[in-house]
């Protein structure tokens, strides 16, 4: 990105540094101000939430922002949408710019629906004319006709969404900024997202949208950024910024169980081996689990889930007649024969009987399956066969 | 806060919706709905008439039921103004959180509301002045501008009580001591000629307050020559522009704090 024209870009974000004061106590008021003051304390701790951050957002792209929790994602975001103040370096924005970091902002319960319309309309930029005239087709859009002169706090929670989304695809601002819309709603409320996301692609608008979902940002991002405690670790293409997303999240959780398990108790370490984490159909997966210090473990569980919360499958060591003592060091072999999406694993270290726990690993390495051979739907291809009948 | 930006299409109609939103909101649930808006004063009214009109007699001053209602109509307003005004950004802050926008426009459309309210109220003023046959002067078109002096005053002041919650939540309970003490030393139940004949220098030091001077301007114009006005008790061309400034140094001083404070809101909420 050596020589690129001014009039290109639509985000610039230089040297930006972001720090909040985190304060001791809970209270903010004058007393604390004045115990503070005698004591000599400071009353809050500095917490550096973004260093150093630099990238550019040409105009037209779908950028991605990926990160875990507390990466300092959504800070950015709160930057880039003018609602936080960066410290230090700045945000040079070229264009309108509608953030949507919740969508159905100002929406208030004790309102109508029309009501509400009206001032979500006003809070994203629209006048009341505007608003007025594209009135008709929201409610169409929302499925709401027969509602419409309803307090809010009388829909469900389904209803709110899409009367919220119905006016958020009005935005015509040059830049969209996108909170994790996709984490709400149904399945087919996530399609809609996806059709909305598609028609600003083609209409070439720039949007940056923060997630969690490695299969959004693939789909529909030019570009990517991955954070990590509040610095940039890897800017490129998805698919890159996916897998990198994938090994990072999951060397992070091997650390949280080291630490967790420091001090008295057993030590659990696992480990995919050769780190291959994004996987074709089919192919093997390989899990080195060892474990320290934990007594008597007579029974070791394997499970694996979607990270949308599908059991997929799980078997243990009793099952399947593996004689574990003496044992500290296990191989897991597993053929994956399951369809695209994200996984985790989770392990159990048992006694005698199931209820008898010694250890659980909720948040095991995570992997991806990555195919773009695989045509079918589902979780997994299941045996089949057609026979046509000629009557 | 430039001036262009307060006027530009999109700040006008969020502050048109913002206006409508806290109105429907504000009675919400409540049989009699608006109606309350001018039963309340309209009892404290009826209140302070009762214990001072007639039980304790303070009120030596002609017409002073009207004298009465419009002073406490003011000070409701100012009250109100500057209230909800100060605890409008900190009850925002889910908005603030959200989406930018300037941040002004909550104080103002909160300072509006309460202005709104006023207007309702002072067609009762006008109905008792009427009942009380008090004769309508031409002065009385005076009286915007003193509404305006007092609006002026309570944007100022909420502007800064509204930065100043935000950092620490007991600007509330201290404004609301204060504004007790202050419904006492400003002449609203009594005369302030009652205060003139014991201390010519302690009613002309009463006067120096601004909403004082507006009220009694108020009444003045409205009502009745009686009322003691800063004109009336000094020559002093200074000393009568007094209260105009520090009207103006206090909406000014709220404005910058306002400003200089209002970017770090949503992360101190």
């Amino acid at each position: 990105m050596s020589e690129i024209n001014k009039s290109e870009i639509a985000i610039s974000v230089k040297d930006l540094h972001k720090t909040f004061k985190l304060p001791h106590e809970q209270h903010s008021g004058i007393k604390q101000l004045l115990v503070n003051r005698l004591k000599g304390a400071k009353g809050y701790e500095n917490q550096h939430v973004l260093k150093n951050i630099n990238f550019e957002i040409k105009k037209g792209e779908f950028f991605g922002i990926v990160g875990r929790n507390g990466s300092g994602k959504s800070t950015l975001l709160k930057i880039l949408a003018g609602i936080y103040t960066p410290d230090k370096g700045g945000v040079d924005i070229n264009g309108s710019l509608t953030p949507f970091i919740e969508l159905g902002v100002g929406f208030n319960p004790e309102l109508t629906g029309r009501e509400n319309v009206f001032l979500n309309g006003a809070l994203l930029g629209f006048s009341r004319k505007e608003v007025e005239s594209m009135y008709d087709s929201i409610v169409e859009f929302a499925e709401l006709e027969k509602f419409m002169d309803q307090k809010l706090k009388n829909y469900s929670s389904g209803m709110q969404v899409r009367l919220a989304f119905s006016v958020a695809i009005r935005a015509n601002s040059d830049i969209l900024i996108l909170d994790e819309v996709l984490a709400v709603g149904d399945a087919a409320f996530q399609a809609k997202c996806y059709d909305y996301f598609e028609e600003l692609k083609r209409n070439k608008k720039t949007v940056v949208l923060v997630t969690h979902d490695m299969s959004a940002v693939e789909r529909f991002c030019n570009r990517a950024i991955l954070l990590s405690e509040g610095s940039l670790l890897v800017d490129g293409r998805p698919s890159i910024v996916a897998a990198k997303y994938t090994i990072h999240n999951y060397k992070s959780t091997v650390k949280d169980i080291y630490k967790k398990n420091n001090d008295k108790e057993g030590v659990v370490k696992f480990s995919i081996v050769n780190n291959k984490t994004i996987l074709k159909y089919g192919e093997d997966i390989k899990i080195n689990l060892d474990w320290k210090n934990l007594k008597n473990v007579k029974n070791v569980g394997v499970a694996i889930y979607k990270n949308t919360g599908e059991y997929i499958y799980g078997t243990n060591t009793i099952i399947d007649k593996v004689d574990l003592t003496n044992e500290e060091k296990i191989t897991y072999n597993l053929k994956l024969n399951i369809g695209n999406g994200n996984y985790h694993f989770r392990f159990g270290f048992f006694g005698n009987t199931d209820q008898e726990i010694i250890q659980f690993v909720e948040n095991g390495p995570t992997f991806s399956i990555n195919d773009h051979t695989i045509a079918w739907g589902g979780l997994t291809e299941l045996d089949h066969q057609w026979v046509t009948r000629n009557v | 806060m430039k001036l262009k930006n307060i006027f530009s299409k999109r700040n006008r109609s969020l502050l048109r919706e913002l206006v409508i939103t806290d109105f429907k909101l504000r009675y919400q649930g409540s049989i009699l709905g608006y109606a309350w808006s001018i039963l309340k004063p309209l009892f404290l009214f009826a209140i302070m008439y009762v214990v001072f009109g007639l039980m304790i007699k303070i009120g030596s001053v002609e017409h002073y039921a009207v004298y009465l209602l419009l002073g406490i109509v003011l000070w409701t307003f100012f009250s109100e103004a500057t209230n909800q005004g100060m605890n409008s950004i900190v009850a925002r802050g889910d908005l603030l959180r959200k989406i930018n926008f300037p941040k002004y426009i909550i104080v103002l459309s909160t300072t509006i509301s309460a202005l709104i309210n006023l207007c309702l109220n002072l067609m009762i003023v006008i109905i008792l002045m009427l009942l009380n046959g008090v004769e309508f002067h031409f002065s009385a078109t005076m009286l915007p501008i003193y509404i305006l002096e007092i609006y002026i005053l309570a944007l100022g002041l909420a502007f800064y009580l509204s930065a100043l919650s935000v950092k620490y939540r007991d600007t509330s309970h201290i404004w609301e001591i204060i504004m007790q003490a202050a419904f006492y030393a400003t002449p609203i139940i009594y005369p302030l000629a009652i205060v003139a004949e014991k201390s010519n220098t302690l009613a002309q030091l009463l006067l120096l307050n601004p909403v004082t001077q507006a009220v009694q301007d108020a009444r003045y114009s409205f009502i009745t020559k009686e009322s003691l006005t800063i004109h009336g008790m000094s020559d002093d061309i200074f000393f009568t522009m007094v209260p105009f400034l520090i009207t103006i140094l206090i909406f000014f001083g709220g404005t910058y704090y306002f400003k200089k404070n209002s970017k770090y809101f949503a992360e101190r909420i």
